[in-house]
């Protein structure tokens, strides 16, 4: 790819940076200072920091005193699971990231239908089985973007006696979020706008719970430590933003519409579930999800094949697995679009698609005979 | 990209010479628990000095994760081979499926044009098609290791430093391209066993090749126990552990016999064999008919030489001009004029 700009379709992986965001991250740098610090240096500071986290509750209808800063999306499902999950019984969904996996590495599995959704039979067959059990679950899934009937889980929760921990890393800023009556809903700064460096988990009313990091004291003694000021302002301005749903699900629909004209083989994981507007998994069975990533970004399209370790390697989709893919779990790739994908994305995307399908059928037609 | 000098010089080369390189590190095992550290990393050092050399260079970089395929074709077939009584080349098992059948197969379906690596041999153009030779440097040379690569993947394939008379030749390269890795020490022994304890591999495997068993002279008289076969190999002569008068001459292993799971060991002169047979056959000619005459290695630290060979179709038949020790497993390469003309594998 050469003398052209490449095209961000990986906005699962970091958001596109809103504008506002990137205003009130600079505006933050030079106000400088510590909350902490009594004078008036760290009042202007502190100001930043509630008046992001204003933002935040009046986004997500909540109170701002039931929000704990944090430095992101990991460390919010740690400091959830970690006060939640001592003298519980804790069911996790099968399909969860990682962030949420290992932060709960004796949790039973919570099986999910072949549309990634969780089952509900299951969930409630181990809800039945004994009391005091916590259930995490993410609101829309990274891979696929398929959103788990939060409604009904929580009601199964709140019948059962049960917590519920969600994971709205990628739903948050993309659609509504509810709270659900759910004990502890985390956030991620980057996933929806802003920059790393800024998380945030939200407490159901009244709930306290022990700090993972205690340090000197902030939040309220949730979560100590500096407050990162210019992510957090970033995060306040990117949580305001508005979200164009159904322009980004048209994309991402004529994306999906002409995959399957060019390659009719292709599977779109989740497809008959609720999803994201702007994530699409398209499995090319046969063809693993490496070769396909790095085609593409040799043509200048950046996408994804799931979550990648952090050391760059590319392997089979947990996600894919737990929805029944098998052996082609492997060969998903993740189309995400950012709030400001272009118009042209559909068809420049799958230009470089069908330019990849076709070589790769020819290769396999020479390789067959 | 191996993050090393020598593939490091190469991606240099090609990106210099204009080439659109693409950069590839292949990740074949879990470092951190290959040294046996808790909470290392399953990538090595190695892969960021890869991705350092190619972000410098401002080539794409991609880490290929085959752990699961080097396990299989390499490391299984590493210790299914000594369970046999055999001694292994992982080396030569690796160049032939995870990295030249696999990466050629993945340079054509990305549109590359080749597959470039550090290998020290040659490729060269004759009348009928692409030749493999020996590197111009003779302490270099690796087509030993590169003799199970076939006429289609060397038609696919480059080895830029083949032409290089020296080691310094290539770090000189290394420093005036702005290589940052120049300085970096050669690798050594067999990757996945970093701690050099390789037994502790096979044992993982194949526990069998592990269990000690008797070790007797070429009558089958018991002289003493060994301690698991998958600690000799054909031709040793240290660590038996045998008791010998002054005046007796030393025992060496002639032979491994699995069935049995017995250590033969013989004095040295019995060792060398007049007739070797060689199987899982490469050829890089069209096969001769009848005897020919060639020049062979069948180790990897020795000189190739002389002896004739003959093709049954289905085995090589290797009689050397001095008999040789030849152990199973080991690869049999013929040269011609420096020019690798078949490869395989030790049969007996």
């Amino acid at each position: 790819m050469r003398g052209m700009t490449a095209l961000d379709l990986d906005a699962n992986a970091t958001e596109a940076l809103r504008p506002a965001a990137r205003e009130a991250l600079l505006a933050a740098l030079d106000v400088g200072g510590n909350p902490s610090s009594v004078h008036g240096g760290g009042r202007a500071a502190r100001r930043i920091v509630e008046q992001a986290r204003a933002a935040l509750a009046a986004r997500f209808g909540v109170a701002p005193g039931d929000i704990v800063l944090t430095s992101g999306g990991t460390e919010a499902n740690a400091l959830a699971l970690h006060g939640l999950a001592a003298g519980r019984r804790v069911l996790v969904g099968a399909t969860e990231h990682p962030a949420v996996r290992s932060a709960a590495p004796g949790a039973t599995l919570l099986p999910v239908e072949r549309d990634g959704t969780v089952a509900l039979g299951s969930l409630e067959a181990l809800l039945t089985e004994g009391p005091s059990a916590l259930v995490c679950l993410m609101a829309a899934n990274n891979e696929t973007g398929v959103l788990h009937p939060l409604g009904e889980v929580a009601e199964l929760c709140r019948r059962h006696g049960a917590l519920l921990h969600v994971d709205a890393v990628q739903s948050a800023g993309r659609i509504g979020l509810e709270a659900l009556g759910a004990a502890s809903i985390a956030l991620s700064a980057h996933k929806l706008g802003g920059v790393p460096g800024a998380g945030a988990l939200i407490l159901a009313p009244r709930l306290h719970l022990p700090a993972l990091i205690a340090g000197g004291g902030q939040e309220r003694g949730r979560r100590g430590g500096t407050e990162p000021l210019p992510a957090i302002a970033a995060f306040g301005a990117a949580v305001a933003e508005t979200y164009d749903i159904r322009r980004i699900a048209a994309l991402r629909d004529a994306i999906e519409a002409g995959l399957r004209r060019i390659a009719p083989e292709v599977v779109i994981a989740g497809a008959t579930a609720p999803r994201l507007p702007n994530t699409s998994l398209a499995v090319l069975p046969g063809i693993p999800a490496e070769t396909q990533v790095i085609a593409l970004d040799l043509a200048g399209i950046r996408v994804s094949a799931g979550s990648a370790c952090s050391s760059g390697k590319v392997a089979a989709s947990p996600v894919l697995e737990a929805m029944g893919f098998g052996v082609d779990a492997g060969c998903g790739l993740r189309i995400s679009l950012p709030w400001n994908a272009p118009e042209e994305a559909p068809a420049r995307f799958l230009h470089a698609y069908a330019e990849m399908y076709a070589r790769l059928s020819s290769r396999r037609a020479s390789r067959a005979t | 990209m191996s993050g090393g000098v020598d593939s490091s010089v190469v991606a240099a080369l090609l990106h210099e010479q204009g080439h659109e390189v693409v950069g590839a590190t292949l990740q074949l095992y879990d470092h951190g628990a290959a040294v046996q550290k808790k909470g290392a990393c399953c990538a090595g050092q190695d892969i960021h000095d890869a991705r350092n050399v190619a972000e410098n260079l401002g080539i794409p970089h991609y880490v290929l994760d085959r752990e699961q395929r080097f396990r299989e074709a390499v490391i299984q077939d590493f210790a299914d081979s000594y369970a046999r009584g055999e001694t292994p080349i992982p080396c030569i098992r690796c160049n032939q499926t995870v990295k030249f059948h696999d990466l050629t197969e993945l340079a054509a379906d990305l549109g590359c044009e080749a597959l470039a690596t550090g290998h020290y041999a040659r490729r060269l153009d004759g009348p009928d098609g692409p030749e493999l030779h020996q590197a111009v440097d003779p302490v270099r040379d690796q087509s030993y290791f590169l003799a199970q690569t076939t006429r289609a993947q060397l038609a696919k394939t480059l080895f830029p430093l083949g032409g290089y008379a020296t080691k310094a030749e290539v770090r000189a390269e290394a420093v005036r391209l702005g290589v940052a890795v120049a300085e970096k020490p050669d690798s050594q022994d067999i990757c996945f066993v970093p701690t050099g304890t390789y037994s502790d591999v096979v044992g993982k495997f194949r526990p069998e090749a592990l269990e000690p068993g008797e070790i007797v002279d070429v009558a089958g008289n018991v002289l003493g126990t060994h301690r698991g076969l998958a600690r000799y190999t054909v031709g040793q002569g240290r660590g038996l552990g045998l008791s010998r008068r002054e005046d007796e001459a030393p025992l060496y292993v002639a032979e491994l016999d699995a069935k049995r799971r017995r250590v033969v060991v013989a004095h040295r002169e019995k060792l060398a064999q007049t007739r070797i047979r060689v199987g899982d056959v490469n050829w890089l000619i069209d096969p001769p008919q009848g005897a020919f005459r060639c020049e062979a290695k069948l180790r990897g630290r020795e000189r190739p030489a002389g002896m004739t060979a003959e093709w049954d179709g289905a085995e090589l038949v290797l009689t050397p001009d001095a008999p040789g020790i030849a152990a199973p497993g080991q690869a049999a390469v013929l040269y011609q004029d420096g020019r690798v003309v078949a490869g395989g594998a030790i049969r007996s």
